[in-house]
């Protein structure tokens, strides 16, 4: 595959499709700038600032871009919220649609046939494979992206975490705390 | 279609295999499939690019990696839009007598264009049909085009929990027959309505679905 990518990119290159210094940069924003960090930020500025979660709840897409995180795969942000009880978990079954600005490219499994055909027909049996052991009184939502809306779900806030600041928070949440098939 | 692609419900289809945060790409061609698909002049409808990676005949997709996937659309959508030749594409080699095109995107703009968001929301004169907390149904279709409608849903009830605006509607968009907008809900299945009672009476599956999708209850 390597030689394949490298003669289709030269020959791009060459036919002035693209720009190669152009690609160099789009790789490094995937590799450096966009992540599951940002999506993080979010999560900790909600957890620690009510009138900003009240604002990501009612309008996702302005409130995470308040804190400088925008662009394509995060164009129509949704938030969901886990609670007592209720747990979210996140799937596209028909392609890989995953909110970029805030999570960064989705890891291997979320893209894969396994977890695309299980997660809306047997979500508590994926959790179980991810050691999410959820009781049966949780009810489960599993949201299926099939338009341009991309869900983030919002972690419950660990216990004993009263005296962490923002930036302390935000290092505990992790990509599949905001996937769903992690509880912090 | 009715394509392998549209997997939500299959069983058997193996193990799935959790991942350390911190990888993006496996492999650094995959970084350039990523970056050329973006920059690519055939980025400009992206449902037609997903309909091109559903069109990849079953067998092969189940076999196929995410990006070998992107890779082979990528050059097949190339050749459908004339940006490429058959010959330039089998010996890598430009045809001298083609004119030389001019990239869409520069390095210089490249955050700037990744940060920025779009909408897919349109204006239009359509009223919606349905309303939040109405019943509805998805429709028992089988398109043979482009459709984000999942089988596993058709025929089945459903509530109406948030209406969306009009959305560009992929089953048009895809085939280049314009956007078309319709009113987007989301969209409330109980697990029970859809695998039975294996399931949890507590459970839903959500989905966004554009109005041609459903009929009232």
């Amino acid at each position: 595959m390597a030689l394949r990518v490298k003669a289709l990119e030269s020959l791009m290159v060459e036919k002035g499709l693209v720009d190669q210094a152009a690609l160099d940069a789009i790789v490094d924003h995937f590799e450096h700038k966009v992540g599951p960090r940002n999506g993080a930020r979010v999560v900790a500025r909600a957890w620690t600032d009510p009138a900003y979660k009240a604002r990501l709840m009612e309008n996702a897409t302005a409130a995470i871009a308040e804190l400088g995180y925008s662009g394509g795969q995060g164009d129509h942000m949704v938030v969901v919220e886990n609670t007592h009880d209720i747990h979210n978990l996140v799937v596209c079954t028909l392609c890989s649609c995953y909110p970029w600005p805030v999570l960064g490219l989705p890891p291997v499994w979320y893209k894969s046939a396994p977890y695309r055909s299980r997660a809306v027909i047997d979500p508590r049996g994926v959790l179980r494979d991810f050691n999410v052991a959820l009781s049966d009184e949780i009810e489960v939502r599993v949201w299926d992206s099939t338009a341009e809306i991309r869900y983030l779900v919002l972690p419950q806030r660990p216990a004993g975490t009263e005296h962490l600041d923002e930036e302390a928070l935000a290092a505990l949440v992790t990509r599949d705390g905001m996937i769903g098939t992690a509880q912090l | 279609m009715n394509g392998v692609h549209d997997m939500g419900g299959m069983q058997g289809l193996g193990p799935i295999e959790p991942e350390a945060e911190g990888q993006v790409f496996h492999h650094p061609w995959e970084g350039r499939v990523h970056a050329l698909s973006l920059a690519s002049p055939t980025r400009s409808n992206i449902d037609a690019g997903r309909h091109q990676r559903e069109l990849i005949p079953g067998a092969t997709y189940l076999t196929m990696t995410y990006y070998e996937k992107w890779f082979r659309s990528l050059g097949d959508r190339l050749l459908q839009q004339g940006h490429l030749t058959r010959e330039e594409l089998t010996s890598g080699r430009p045809d001298p007598d083609l004119p030389r095109a001019t990239p869409r995107l520069v390095a210089d703009a490249v955050e700037a264009t990744l940060g920025r968001s779009g909408s897919y929301v349109r204006k239009t004169s359509a009223p919606q049909i349905f309303q939040p907390g109405q019943s509805v149904r998805a429709r028992n279709i089988h398109p043979n085009g482009h459709t984000r409608l999942p089988r596993y849903v058709r025929g089945r009830l459903g509530l109406i929990v948030r209406m969306n605006g009009a959305h560009v509607f992929p089953d048009s968009h895809a085939h280049g027959h314009g956007e078309d907008p319709r009113p987007l809900y989301t969209v409330q299945f109980r697990a029970r309505e859809l695998w039975g009672s294996q399931a949890s009476a507590r459970d839903s599956v959500f989905l966004d679905l554009w109005e041609p999708y459903l009929e009232p209850a």
